[in-house]
């Protein structure tokens, strides 16, 4: 494992992890603070933030008007004069309000000014469908961040890694996105004690097979896993790589992959065209491992529509177990 | 509908081909007949017309690699016809068309044995569908993909098919190349001579497809074809002087470079001339030799060898026993000029009846030279040299040139072989004959 410092390790959800981070990063470091709305005495929409506002003060857990904007401006400008803020979003889908401060400022920064500030921001974002929020709270938005140069774009998938990774991320010197599926929030997985990281811009392979490599990221990595169970009682040896980090891309650890199995699978919930898939399929045709494929690339992405309310309509939108085995089984079987 | 252009057939041996360069860019509006690319091939190069009216598109054939003979290089689109990511193909067919261009003015050759086996699998082998992996595998095994069946949707050729057909060993590249001969196997592996160099002590110089031709037709005859060396000495005091004279009587003609002579003869322009006599005083010996029948030619087609960087080539004199030498003399510097820049017709170098090679001009003092199918005979012609020649017991000073005829033992016997080198020699050492 990645971990630089393992100790026992115990059942946390993917949520008490992130707290769990971001407890020991402000023992560890005064400049770590938390910014966002109604992560105080609320304990956050999802309840990530908890009890915090009770161990730190709301110095270090403040409580932000309703404004992204405003509130990415601040967390930006405290980056930039030597805090280390961590800004939560209530739904990634806000993030649209606050392109200015992520897009034009965090991420520019440090390049247009010749390198004299970094802007070591953290900014988290609960992400994805499937909680009957519909089209304006289910999106799954992360490509628009990765295509910035400038940002870090992580999609952690287990407890085990948010926590390393988050870690990671608030010690970065460069603004670190870290999207975070709302449905592994309740997900429990062993979780080290204490401190440790995990590398953003480092794909970790999930599942060793030979018959097709599956990139999949964020809630999908865990679907794909399932997927590959069921295609092992088919004698189809599926390998699982978890993204982990959308920009910086780990192309060589996908490439080994695709150069061992000789076919490739994106599994992603953001919508299919121009997505995250998209640019692995691509990057895979301009690489090495284009002569080692011995079939099409596929994608299985979001479909091109904005998430149903309707709870059946809002599964049928994504990625699910049952068409990641028939689009494996078809795709290994010869039928495409 | 938008039409497809393809890489043509335009020699009779070409499995693949290179587009030396493009004079349309992707979006160029085209008519009928316009130039769309040059060809380069083994032996010349050629350009390849627009098939349509329209608009180029999708250009994909890319300049300077080889390319399957049949694929498709770019699509004319009609204007306004929306442009597809790839338009579906029928290679097969347009493969199939292609090559009747080349045949027309070749048919001694397509009746010759190295024309005999289909070449087939090599034209079909432009509309393979094969997975990259499938590609890969096939070439480092020296597989034929048009001889394996694919298993993959719309019969795409999969690793797998390529692993089974590894395994049947029945699909060759060699066996599927458009030779009838067998072809022979290297004394050594290309590993077993790199061993015998140090290191760093040489320059690998990756073959052209002109060096590769060679090699194999070269191969192809020395191994098929039973070669058997006639050698006479020619005395051509006679031939030069008579050179002179026709020389210098030669009309003044206006050229855009002033005035110049109407013709400036060569020996060896003389010596084509000769041998198409001589051919046509023993036409037993002008033939070709095939498996069914002797092939008889009623003309002399004579090829002449010339060396162009990189290699040779051999365009034909056709019907040289009947052209005058002043005739032969102008086309033979055309030929000359135009196989230098590789932008001989294809008709203008495949065929013929016997062939001439002339190293005279290096000194050279005789050698023997290899026999081109279909050809039954070369002429080999040395350096014209003074020489001291005996005659009626006494030394003399001759100029003498010696000639050497390789020659087909399956269609020319050594009587008649030398039987044609008198005729030769009677003809070169009687110059006057020539002229009428």
């Amino acid at each position: 494992m990645d971990a630089q410092v393992e100790t026992a390790t115990r059942e946390l959800s993917y949520a008490q992890a992130i707290q769990e981070a971001m407890a020991i990063a402000m023992e560890r470091d005064e400049r770590v603070f938390l910014m966002g709305e109604d992560i105080g005495v609320y304990g956050g929409a999802f309840q990530v933030t908890g009890d915090l506002v009770e161990r730190f003060g709301t110095d270090r857990v403040m409580d932000t008007p309703i404004s992204e904007l405003g509130g990415a401006g601040v967390a930006v400008g405290a980056a930039v004069t030597g805090m280390r803020p961590i800004f939560e979003f209530q739904f990634s889908d806000f993030a649209t309000l606050a392109m200015e401060q992520i897009v034009n400022q965090a991420a520019k920064m440090r390049y247009m000014l010749g390198g004299a500030v970094s802007v070591p921001v953290v900014m988290r974002f609960p992400a994805g469908s499937g909680t009957g929020a519909a089209a304006q709270h289910s999106q799954s938005l992360e490509a628009w961040l990765g295509h910035v140069p400038g940002l870090k774009v992580i999609q952690p998938a287990t407890p085990h890694d948010v926590k390393g990774m988050l870690l990671a991320a608030i010690e970065d010197p460069d603004p670190v996105m870290i999207y975070e599926h709302k449905l592994l929030y309740k997900m429990k997985g062993e979780v080290p004690e204490g401190y440790y990281t995990v590398p953003i811009g480092k794909a970790e392979v999930r599942r060793e097979g030979a018959d097709l490599t599956i990139v999949a990221t964020s809630i999908m990595v865990h679907k794909a896993l399932d997927a590959a169970k069921q295609l092992a009682e088919e004698d189809i040896d599926v390998e699982v790589i978890d993204l982990r980090t959308i920009r910086p891309m780990d192309r060589q650890t996908i490439i080994d992959s695709v150069c061992k199995t000789s076919r490739l699978m994106c599994v992603y919930e953001g919508v299919k065209t121009l997505g995250v898939g998209a640019e692995i399929s691509a990057m895979i045709a301009e690489s090495e491992a284009f002569d080692y494929l011995d079939a099409p690339v596929v994608r299985l992405g979001g479909a091109e529509t904005p998430i149903p309310y309707n709870p059946e309509l809002e599964k049928a939108t994504v990625p699910q177990v049952d068409g990641i085995v028939k689009a494996a089984r078809d795709l290994v079987t010869g039928a495409r | 509908m938008a039409v497809e252009v393809i890489l043509p057939k335009v020699d009779m041996d070409m499995a693949t081909g290179r587009i030396s360069s493009w004079h349309v860019e992707e979006g160029a509006t085209v008519k009928k007949g316009d130039l769309l690319f040059e060809i380069e091939t083994d032996k010349a190069a050629m350009e390849i017309d627009s098939p349509a009216a329209g608009i180029v598109r999708n250009i994909t054939g890319k300049e300077g690699v080889d390319i399957a003979v049949g694929e498709v290089v770019a699509w004319i689109y009609e204007e306004g016809e929306a442009v597809a990511d790839a338009p579906a193909s029928a290679p097969a067919e347009a493969a199939a068309e292609a090559p009747a261009k080349a045949e027309a003015p070749a048919p001694v050759e397509a009746a010759a044995p190295v024309a005999a086996v289909p070449a087939a699998n090599v034209e079909a082998s432009s509309g393979v569908r094969a997975s990259p992996l499938a590609r890969r595998l096939a070439k480092e095994a020296g597989l034929d993909l048009a001889a394996i069946s694919g298993s993959g949707p719309k019969g795409r050729i999969v690793k797998a098919d390529v692993e089974a057909a590894g395994k049947d060993g029945g699909a060759k590249a060699a066996d599927a190349a458009p030779s009838a001969a067998p072809s022979a196997q290297p004394a050594m592996s290309d590993d077993q001579v790199m061993k015998l160099f140090e290191e760093g002590s040489y320059e690998l110089i990756p073959h052209d497809s002109m060096r590769k031709t060679i090699a194999r037709r070269l191969v192809e005859a020395k191994s098929s074809i039973p070669h058997f060396y006639l050698t006479l000495d020619c005395e051509i005091d006679a031939l030069l002087a008579l050179r002179k004279q026709l020389n210098d009587a030669a009309p003044k003609v206006k050229t855009e470079d002033g005035e110049k002579p109407a013709y400036k003869l060569s020996v060896n322009d003389m010596v084509i001339k000769a041998h198409a006599k001589a051919l046509a005083m023993v036409p037993e010996a002008n033939v070709s030799w095939t498996e069914s029948a002797m092939v008889k030619h009623k003309h002399a087609d004579v090829g002449v060898a010339v060396s162009i960087p990189g290699g040779l080539i051999t365009p034909i004199i056709r019907r040289a026993d009947e052209k005058t030498l002043s005739a032969i003399s102008n086309e033979m510097k055309d030929l000359a000029t135009r196989a230098r820049s590789r932008k001989l017709k294809a008709e203008e170098y495949q065929g013929g009846n016997t062939a001439v090679s002339n190293l005279g001009m290096f000194g050279i003092k005789d050698f023997a030279a290899v026999i081109n199918p279909p050809h039954a005979t070369i002429l080999a012609v040395g350096a014209g040299e003074q020489r001291a020649v005996v005659k009626d017991g006494e030394v003399k000073v001759a100029t003498v040139m010696s000639v050497t005829l390789s020659t087909d033992h399956r269609a020319v016997d050594g009587a008649l072989g030398a039987e044609l080198l008198a005729a030769f020699k009677q003809v070169i050492e009687n110059p006057m004959t020539m002229l009428v």
